[in-house]
């Protein structure tokens, strides 16, 4: 295939061709950020709570005086275990996707912020929430009961807790975290042991290599760690039971007040959670296909235009001896040309929209491997569009080269 | 001549329909997509008082000690000591002190379930100085505030739910254990975004139970939450000695100079706490913003919704592009009839006229489009669970602005294409027929 005689005849094209390439560009920059977002999105969505959310609801209740707390959780904890179907009902002050009870900055140091580790959630849990939450230990032991230490202010005093594997990464990178010592102002903590996963309350409002920095803390029931109850059962039953839990607290405890909005199965809470992401997505690509679309319509209106206006010369060629593939080809190789352009410039383009996303959203920079997908996916929109107008082209009968000359 | 074009035109389009359609599609789909989403971002960063927002001033200050090298801006909010120093100064026109917390509230011997509410604390001034409107009754006076009165006010939703919807001025509310009487009622009352709180969610409904800020910290105290804490406090259910940020004040400043003298009375105010050693940075962390310079600050339109205009602009680009390209083939098309009409005395002028009165023919129709597009974009997004939702609706200046837009991109998507088609040579085109 010749490419001097296309470069020669785009050459007379010179406007043309370059408004094609820039929708080109726009769409290759466009299409490369959109995806970026997109994955980032599906990787939140897919976030691991570490949790078994489909066995799991949470019931929330408030309006009672701290010093019944101790009272109203013995008759929560006794009368939500009576429900048929429950397999345990336990303490915990927050779950995945949940409200935050309890974030703060940890530090290495006692008293000091200095030596930040980072700002991380506090997940209280009384007797047996570790085992309800279905929890995975991948390093040192489970607490003891002697471990569980009451809370009278947002964590206990001095407490032996659980840290993710994602935490203990970052906060003591290449070392062994068991038995290390970090501090909240003058509040101690000793890890000993390790999850592999647990998720934040509210991972949104986190970087998401933050999404995981969670802090299991056993913790007696009472005072602070009160009105919040996790609830286990069979992921059939789960539906069932926190119904029945919402309709029992009223006769269980009468003067508290049920919070509905915080009374639900933790795969519903889940839903909610993640329900603008999932709408953002589909609007992402939604947009994508409308943008490709218009592009290749752009292809298939300029392309026509230019076969239209070249029917004499196709003619000529095909007398002078061309097939009707040269003919096809020549249309497809100018296709490719001004689509490679048009990506070379779409893949700058692509950076500097990275750029600017960046700066007004916590954004990684864009990887490389979405420059050749974008390439790919373009080139091929570009043959696909093309591929009407090329065969109308040669589909040019030789004989036109012998009319009206 | 105007009509003529017109004319011209409107054959032209007739006579390629497929190609026509193409266009006009094109640029309804940019224009729709684009118009659905600045209409949302237009909505969502509106006045939320008109005529009354320039006068209204969020005071901060910073007291954490000592200082994070977390950020260069201040908390939304201040420490208790702080906050009662500056309002009890009355240095403004008018000043509000606030803070929001949750709250159980009953009808005493109703038998009905106890309900778990909202309630703003605040001052007197907090209602003539946002002109909060009144359905019954009205709010609390200085002297209420000075006394610890045992009074409320209501919104008309929970007027509704609790006694509906008659006057219920004078009745008495339970708060928490303690009865407060009923002395106003609101009307329907929702500025949006809800500016005066700096921790809500920005377009959600105000609270709904408002009481004096005196007798509220006495009436639920232990349940005042902390925006931010720099020390864990001692005892959890005593804010007012802690070291956290959980109250606001909101300011009236009735002209430009007054509003210098409190800026300066703010850094004093800065600069001496921290000579005294209970601020670590004074006057660089003061800030005394108007509302809607406030807003902007406090970053309004969330993040997804600004996302979503860049990505509808950059559609709309392509969308012109396109509409470029076409117009271009268009034309040219067309260049032996523009070479007939040149060689029999049509200026360029002319040429150039006639092309871009299709080209803005095809701008109109694709803003009919485009507007309908946008009635369907903003109807989806009333149906999205946001909570700015209810606002999505498109309003004169927006519709107009829909048709601006889309003939304004279109003539400039023609300009080029006519350009070429206006220097068509005759002759050459003559020979060729």
């Amino acid at each position: 295939m010749q490419i001097k005689p296309i470069l020669a005849a785009l050459r007379r094209h010179r406007l043309a061709t370059l408004l094609i390439a820039m929708e080109i560009a726009l769409a290759c920059a466009v299409l490369c950020n959109a995806c970026f977002l997109v994955a980032r999105r599906w990787a939140m969505i897919h976030t691991n709570s570490g949790v078994d959310e489909t066995s799991l609801a949470v019931l929330t209740i408030n309006g009672f005086d701290p010093n019944q707390a101790g009272d109203v959780n013995a008759r929560m904890v006794a009368g939500l275990q009576a429900i048929p179907g429950v397999q345990s009902a336990t303490l915990i002050n927050q779950v995945p996707f949940g409200p935050q009870a309890g974030a703060a900055g940890v530090s290495h140091d006692p008293n000091s912020f200095e030596n930040l580790i980072g700002v991380v959630d506090f997940v209280l849990g009384g007797p047996g929430t570790f085992e309800a939450l279905g929890l995975k230990l991948v390093a040192g032991r489970l607490p003891k009961p002697d471990d569980y230490q009451p809370a009278t202010s947002f964590v206990p005093n001095d407490a032996q807790v659980l840290v993710t594997r994602a935490l203990a990464a970052h906060a003591w990178p290449g070392e062994n975290p068991l038995g290390k010592d970090f501090w909240c102002d003058k509040f101690h903590f000793r890890v000993i042991g390790v999850v592999d996963h647990l998720a934040r309350a509210q991972p949104h409002d986190y970087n998401m290599s933050q999404a995981e920095w969670t802090v299991f803390t056993p913790t007696a029931p009472g005072g602070t760690l009160s009105g919040t109850y996790l609830l286990r059962a069979r992921p059939q039953d789960v539906q069932r039971v926190l119904q029945a839990a919402r309709a029992a607290v009223q006769k269980i405890a009468p003067d508290v007040v049920l919070d509905r909005e915080n009374s639900r199965t933790l795969s519903d809470l889940r839903a909610s959670y993640f329900k603008t992401d999932r709408i953002m997505i589909s609007l992402l690509l939604g947009v994508v296909a409308l943008m490709l679309g218009v592009t290749a319509l752009g292809i298939v209106g300029l392309t026509s235009f230019w076969v239209a206006q070249r029917r004499k010369q196709i003619g000529i060629r095909r007398a002078i001896g061309a097939t009707r593939g040269d003919i096809l080809r020549y249309f497809q190789t100018e296709n490719f040309l001004i689509v490679t352009f048009g990506i070379a410039l779409g893949m700058l383009l692509a950076f500097v929209l990275n750029a600017v996303l960046m700066k007004f959203y916590e954004l990684p920079h864009l990887p490389l491997y979405y420059l050749p997908i974008g390439a790919v996916a373009l080139w091929t929109l570009g043959q696909l569009a093309v591929l009407g107008p090329a065969l109308r082209a040669a589909a040019v009968p030789p004989v036109v080269a012998t009319r009206s000359v | 001549m105007f009509a003529y074009y017109l004319d011209l035109a409107l054959r032209s389009l007739k006579r390629n329909k497929v190609l026509t359609a193409l266009m006009v599609l094109a640029i309804a789909v940019g224009i729709g997509a684009s118009m659905t989403t600045l209409t949302v971002v237009h909505l969502l960063s509106g006045d939320p008082l008109p005529g009354k927002s320039g006068v209204l001033y969020f005071p901060q200050v910073d007291p954490e000690t000592p200082a994070s090298a977390r950020q260069s801006e201040p908390y939304p909010a201040m420490d208790f000591r702080s906050a009662v120093d500056l309002w009890s100064a009355h240095r403004a026109d008018r000043q509000a002190i606030l803070t929001s917390s949750p709250v159980k509230v009953r009808l005493p011997d109703s038998g009905q379930p106890p309900l778990m509410l909202s309630m703003l604390s605040a001052s007197a001034d907090f209602f003539p100085m946002f002109d909060v409107p009144f359905q019954y009754g009205s709010g609390w006076s200085a002297n209420d505030d000075a006394s610890h009165a045992r009074v409320a006010v209501i919104t008309t939703d929970l007027n509704q739910k609790l006694f509906g919807g008659t006057n219920s001025v004078g009745r008495i509310l339970r708060i928490r254990g303690t009865d407060m009487r009923i002395i106003g009622v609101l009307r329907p009352w929702r500025p949006t975004p809800l500016f005066y709180d700096p921790w809500s969610q920005n377009f959600s409904k105000t609270e709904d139970v408002f009481a004096p800020f005196t007798s509220s910290l006495e009436i639920n105290k232990g349940n005042f939450l902390p925006y931010t804490c720099w020390h864990v406090p001692k005892d959890p259910r005593d804010m007012e000695h802690s070291d956290c940020v959980w109250v606001w004040l909101w300011l009236e400043l009735d002209s430009p100079a007054k509003a210098r003298d409190y800026a300066r009375f703010l850094d004093d105010y800065a600069n001496t706490q921290k000579s005294l050693g209970r601020f670590a940075v004074g006057s660089e962390h003061v800030r005394l913003r108007n509302l809607m310079a406030w807003l902007t600050a406090r970053g309004q339109v969330p993040g997804d919704v600004r996302l979503q205009a860049w990505l509808a602009s950059a559609f709309l680009a392509i969308c012109l592009f396109n509409a470029v390209g076409l117009l271009l083939a268009k034309f040219l098309r067309r260049s032996g009839e523009i070479g007939v009409r040149r060689a029999l005395g049509a200026s360029r002028g002319a040429i150039f006229s006639q092309c871009l009165v299709e080209a803005g023919v095809i701008g109109l129709l694709g803003g009919i489009g485009g507007w309908l597009l946008t009635l369907a974009g903003l109807w989806l997004v009333r149906r999205q669970p946001v909570d700015y939702a209810h606002l999505a609706h498109l309003d004169t200046a927006m519709f107009l602005t829909t048709f601006v837009v889309a003939v304004g991109a279109s003539l400039l998507a023609g300009l080029i294409p006519a350009l070429r088609a206006s220097r068509v040579v005759p002759s050459w085109q003559l020979k060729a027929l």
